[in-house]
């Protein structure tokens, strides 16, 4: 097994016309139903580059990615692979035409070791075909040695981190003789000496001549690591740059530069303290969080994904445990062991997976309205379904759901009223809490303003409400407070009227806590941002 | 119609109702008394009836519970070992004297605590339901067998053993068959008709969703293995009633009957729909089946044949007859979005 | 932006990690050691456990449920479940005897059919499995009872007493090979070493796992699941069809009922083995040690004063023990990583 010969590193700079990219895509299309997820995307890949892709959750940035892994078919436009046209028809082809893709989550063999994890599929063989265990190991040991990392190949992958899965995809790829690494949200769950570690190896590979397409929406990371960025918004192509032209605050305006009509949240007085959490911990989640939630409140979470934000809701809801720290609903300390007890003390928490935690979905709406009110609809434990029709009627209509009736199967509805049901469920369970995890995810922009009418005419009434969000703009137009998640810890608290996406972006990122030397040439601007937060 | 977990109004009703599992099996009753009928003029009497329907009780009764924990989606492969187990103690306890009411309150503890080890191990351990009931299945028969050994004990009251084949007075309804319709009665309307029904099928459904929405999962799994281990043990109970003879091999081989009777029962092997009058017409389907195939000089042996053939069947069908109305659909609809095309296109970075 | 040198993983860390993992990793090697020690603890009370004779008559019986205990142990690692084994090795059992006793073949003949059969039998449960997707529990206990009753259909009341057997057919239940092991020790090692270098070396052998252990990646990598899952129950089937004729060897009395309720042991003889129910994992070695553990334990019982009677609720006992210690393992391995990244 070879690697690919070692190639100057091309300095971005040094790009011109003459160097056929390595990849080049012109003008691709993707549409999902009523989702246009890519319209006319264009992007090239040079040989011995790091290219960053950043954008929004919903730039389509991922259906790209899918695109070049042979999951999707792109409807329109061309791909090109060292100058040559070409169709990726599937994901077995696309790894045939030198192209790995590094999922956040990677897709292993748990119980196989991570030697034979690399070679899966394509092990050396000895004689009569039979696998050549010692060569297996072998190679698996030199390719690590080559990336600089000491493993122990003949451990299996169970119990192994998520960095170290990414590590041994990357292992994969370069036993595959990939041209092209595609790294897909990889940091998302790394800490950050993992991402160190991650981003030395990048750059080896980079060394070696490897295209990398590094997709992120951490902006101190693409400024580390890539030569180049391109900035997706709303399924179109912004701007592609030199990262060394670029600050910080010109890669945000680029990603957040859209206009979105956002229902404005009404002004509401705000009462006593509902909910106050100090010192909480959850060892390898996240550590002394404190904040409080006052009712008429919206506060909102912001922060990456795997910051800590639903791992602390998922604590204050009673899924998971606490190690340590304090909770007080109404001043009285609490602790749920389950989210049924805590439902009882007036929390209610919409999941951040509608399909998988939200609903059920081949349950009617009424069906799902009720669930959680069951025992306290029905004490006498039998169901009738007018009383569940008329409750989900109030709901739900209170909602402004679309819908043939409230026996309609969940399933057959849109996004928007899928998630606007889950709502009128856990209305439906009058909390006094409520936390919302992502609420608008994957649904359509005026499906995403009436969840805003509704989300702030709640506060309205007096419930103090948690936003937890990726999506900036919502955050900062539905917030009254904004605490910003960072490595499992909040590193700034921005009450409204300061809040800027620039600063919620720097918070967010860590550009401000310059722990890693790399990331400090970028950073430059960002710190007297950061000081203005004091 | 509203039997079902999830009545989806249909503006083809009938449509629905004739493609229905339920429908089939009044179907496939009715040809298997007419062919019955044709095979015995014996056949529609009342005593042949009567003896059919006994035989099967047990199987129909430990069928029950099961329906709701499939439903939920678990198994529990221990039943018939219970049964054993519960007959192995009542026989062993009457014969040292103990008096007949206190040990069958003795054996219905046993079999609640029984099912309780299976619900904890499952819930609480979170291990595969199949292979801890596995396991229990042969832990209880080995119980049963350090119990009591090989032999049998047989001298018990005769009210006792009237009780196993004995008619309800006047007719010829044998009293099991009240427990059983008693029971099919009272968790026909807990699982179709109260709110911890519904809590099953959602569970069933989907585990997570019932999760964060307060459903105590843990508890009602742990509550229908006790419930399904009690079970177990009045069957036991009958069982020995019926044979009068108290045995630790009592009721081998049920469990097969038991899981076949739920499976044709229209009951989801992977949980989250089933009914409970689908799983009591399965077991006059095959009370009827086995009945015609006996008047018909077929063996026991070829029985189990059938069953076997049954219980494949009855996952074959409904899976094939799915696609086939999917593909049907599809067909009808032109290419259509999967339906959560719109959301999962970029929903997930 | 300068580069650090050699980077360590957690897998560097982990292999010095705890005895736990140890544990789980060399399941093998702890059942030897557990067997020695009870062996031992055995042989204080009753000495005549550990005399040659005694220990040959076990390894003769458990090498047939070793062999039956591979197949099941191929079917589980591929994330399903044979229970119809019992079934087909009765049914070959019967059949073999039978064939035997009406001189219609030859003994090597009749041993060639008597596999073909299980074969068969494998491949009707592989059919069901893969081709119309039935649930391996549900398709295998509908087999369990098709193949039981063509077994009643087919012998009847009939039972071929060992006269009836070819003189000298039940010799290799008895003898030692070279003066040395016994012969169906041979056959047991022959299969488990067979089956181990299939399993360890070969495309398929490495399918098997990828398919139990993340049947999701297996299709991204284009691995034909369904092939390899039909594959492993008619290998399943064969064996059973090996373990059946060791059967009529064995007990050379043959009726309709041979081999009812073993599948409680040789499933609990391939969990005892470290096969994880789950999928994935799990050697054919560590299967076959199971059934020998359960084979010592069966013919311990009596020598220390416990009636036969014990066996099927040790079996149960052991099936709860097993899986739940699988299960501890892996809930300390993911807390360890989880603590670990914490760090």
């Amino acid at each position: 097994m070879t690697l690919p010969p070692p190639a100057p590193p091309v300095a971005p700079d040094a790009v011109t016309a003459s160097t056929p990219p390595r990849i080049e895509l012109r003008g691709i299309s993707k549409r999902f139903a009523a989702t246009q997820a890519l319209e006319d995307v264009s992007l090239d890949l040079l040989p011995g580059e790091v290219h960053g892709l950043v954008g929004e959750n919903g730039a389509g940035k991922s259906t790209l990615v899918k695109i070049l892994a042979g999951v999707h078919q792109a409807d329109s436009g061309t791909i090109r692979l060292d100058g040559e046209a070409t169709q990726i028809h599937g994901p077995a082809h696309s790894r045939s035409l030198g192209i790995a893709v590094v999922h956040q989550e990677p897709r292993l063999f748990p119980d196989l070791t991570v030697a034979e994890n690399v070679f899966i599929g394509h092990a050396p063989s000895g004689r009569l075909g039979s696998i050549d265990w010692g060569g297996t190991r072998r190679r698996a040991e030199s390719l690590f040695r080559e990336l600089d990392v000491q493993v122990d190949v003949g451990a299996p992958v169970r119990g192994l981190s998520m960095a170290d899965q990414q590590l041994i995809e990357i292992a994969k790829s370069l036993s595959l003789e990939a041209r092209v690494l595609i790294l897909d949200e990889p940091t998302a769950s790394l800490s950050a000496h993992e991402v160190e570690r991650l981003f030395t190896i990048v750059r080896r590979l980079r060394g070696r001549g490897v295209s990398v397409l590094f997709v992120s929406h951490r902006l101190d990371e693409v400024f580390a690591l890539c030569d180049r960025a391109t900035v997706f918004r709303d399924g179109r192509h912004v701007v592609t740059m030199a990262t060394r032209d670029l600050t910080t605050a010109d890669l945000v305006r680029h990603m957040v530069g859209r206009t979105v009509s956002l229902f404005p949240k009404v002004e509401t007085p705000i009462g006593d303290v509902l909910l106050a959490v100090s010192g909480l911990t959850k060892v390898g989640e996240f550590r002394d969080v404190g904040f409080s939630v006052r009712a008429g409140e919206i506060v909102g979470f912001a922060g990456l994904v795997g910051a800590g934000r639903t791992e602390v809701a998922r604590v204050l809801f009673g899924i998971d445990q606490r190690d340590r720290g304090q909770v007080l609903l109404a001043g009285v300390p609490v602790s749920f062991a389950s989210p049924s007890a805590a439902m009882h003390a007036g929390i209610a928490y919409l999941p951040e997976d509608r399909h998988q935690e939200g609903l059920v979905q081949d349950f009617t709406i009424a069906q799902n309205v009720t669930l959680p009110i069951l025992p306290r609809l029905f004490p006498r434990l039998l169901t009738r379904i007018s009383t569940e029709r008329k409750v989900a009627h109030e709901f739900t209509e209170q909602l402004s759901v679309r819908m043939t009736g409230v026996d309609q199967l969940v399933g057959s509805l849109s996004g928007g009223n899928q998630q606007k049901v889950v709502l009128a469920k856990w209305l439906a369970s009058r909390p006094r809490i409520l936390i919302l995890d992502e609420p608008t995810r994957g649904i359509d922009i005026g499906a995403k303003v009436e969840v805003h009418r509704i989300i702030s005419e709640l506060a309205a009434s007096g419930l103090g409400i948690i936003l937890i969000s990726s999506d900036l703009p919502e955050v900062l137009a539905m917030s009254d407070r904004i605490l910003v998640f960072h490595e499992g810890k909040i590193t700034a608290e921005i009450p409204r009227g300061q809040a800027t996406q620039e600063r919620v972006m720097f918070a967010a990122t860590g550009s401000a806590t310059v722990d890693e030397p790399a990331a400090a040439p970028a950073a430059g601007g960002v710190q007297s941002e950061q000081r203005l937060d004091g | 119609m509203s039997m079902t977990a999830a009545p989806a109004r249909d503006q083809r009703r009938w449509m629905s109702l004739l493609a229905r599992w339920e429908t089939l099996l009044v179907l496939a009753l009715i040809g298997l008394i007419v062919l019955g009928t044709t095979l015995s003029p014996f056949f529609l009497t009342a005593g042949n009836f009567s003896n059919l329907i006994a035989a099967l009780m047990e199987v129909a009764i430990m069928a029950m519970p099961m329906t709701l924990i499939i439903v939920l989606g678990e198994i529990d492969l221990s039943v018939e070992s219970m049964a054993g187990l519960s007959s192995a103690i009542l026989g062993f306890l009457w014969a040292a004297g103990v008096p007949l009411w206190v040990g069958i309150a003795v054996v219905l503890v046993v079999g609640a605590f029984g099912g309780l080890l299976n619900g904890l191990i499952v819930a609480r351990g979170g291990l595969p339901s199949l292979v801890v009931t596995l396991g229990t299945l042969a832990l209880f028969r080995g119980m049963a067998l350090i119990v009591l050994g090989p032999r049998g004990v047989s001298d018990f009251p005769d009210w006792f053993t009237a009780f196993g084949f004995g008619h309800v007075p006047g007719t010829l309804i044998p009293w099991p068959f009240m427990v059983f319709l008693a029971l099919a009665l009272v968790l026909g309307i807990v699982l179709h008709r109260t709110w911890i029904g519904r809590q099953v099928f959602a569970i069933g459904k989907n585990p997570s969703t019932a999760r964060f929405s307060g459903v105590r999962v843990t508890r009602i799994r742990v509550s229908l293995f006790v419930l399904s281990g009690m079970v177990a043990s009045l069957a036991g109970i009958i069982l020995t009633s019926r044979l009068s003879s108290a045995r630790a091999d009592a009721g081998s081989g049920m469990t097969l009957t038991v899981a076949t009777v739920v499976l044709l029962g229209g009951v989801n092997i992977f949980g989250g729909s089933g009914t409970i009058p689908g799983v009591a017409l399965a077991v006059l389907c095959v009370a009827v089946m086995q009945n015609a195939l006996r008047l018909a000089s077929v063996t026991v042996e070829v029985q189990s044949i059938a069953l076997g053939l049954l219980l494949i069947l009855s996952v074959v069908i409904p899976t094939f007859a799915h696609q086939a109305k999917s593909a049907l659909d599809r067909a009808r609809r032109g290419r259509p979005p999967p339906a959560d095309s719109i959301a999962r296109g970029e929903a997930a970075p | 932006m300068a580069e650090t040198g050699a980077i360590t993983t957690q897998a560097a860390v982990r292999t010095r990690g705890s005895v736990l993992t140890a544990f789980a990793r060399q399941r093998e090697l702890s059942l030897a050691a557990i067997m020695v020690v009870l062996g031992a603890l055995v042989s204080i009370v009753a000495p005549q456990f550990l005399t040659i004779s005694n220990l040959t008559a076990v390894a003769a019986l458990a090498s047939i449920y070793a062999v039956a205990s591979v197949g099941e142990a191929l079917v589980i690692i591929t994330r399903n479940i044979d229970l119809s084994v019992e079934a087909t090795i009765g049914v070959v059992a019967y059949c073999v005897a039978s064939i035997l006793e009406r001189h219609v073949l030859d003994a090597p003949a009749a041993i060639v059919l008597g596999i073909g059969i299980g074969l068969l039998l494998g491949m009707a449960n592989g059919v069901i499995v893969a081709l119309l997707r039935v649930p391996s529990i549900v398709a295998t206990l509908g087999t369990l009872s098709i193949f039981r009753g063509l077994d009643y259909v087919i012998a009847g009341s009939h039972q071929v007493p060992l006269a009836g057997l070819p003189p000298g057919f039940t010799d290799p239940a008895r003898t030692n090979l070279l003066g040395l092991l016994p012969e169906f020790v041979v056959v047991a090692l022959v299969v488990v070493v067979l089956g181990t270098v299939i399993l360890r070396s070969t495309r398929f052998g490495r399918q098997v796992y990828a398919v139990g252990s993340n049947p999701e990646a297996a299709a991204i990598l284009g691995i034909p699941a369904r092939l390899v899952e039909f594959s492993a129950f008619s290998v399943c089937g064969l064996l059973a069809g090996v373990a059946g004729v060791m059967w009529v060897m064995f007990f050379g009395t043959i009726n309709g009922t041979a081999g009812t309720g073993i599948v409680l042991s040789i499933v609990a003889a391939v969990v005892v083995g470290g096969v994880s129910t789950l999928g994935g994992s799990g050697t054919i070695a560590g299967a076959a040690l199971g059934a020998l553990f359960l084979g010592l334990t069966a013919n311990a019982l009596p020598l220390v004063g416990l009636s036969q009677f014990w066996l099927q609720a040790i079996y149960g006992i052991v099936i709860l023990v097993a899986v739940s210690v699988d299960a501890v393992i892996l809930r300390r391995l993911q807390r360890a990583t989880a603590e670990r990244r914490a760090r």
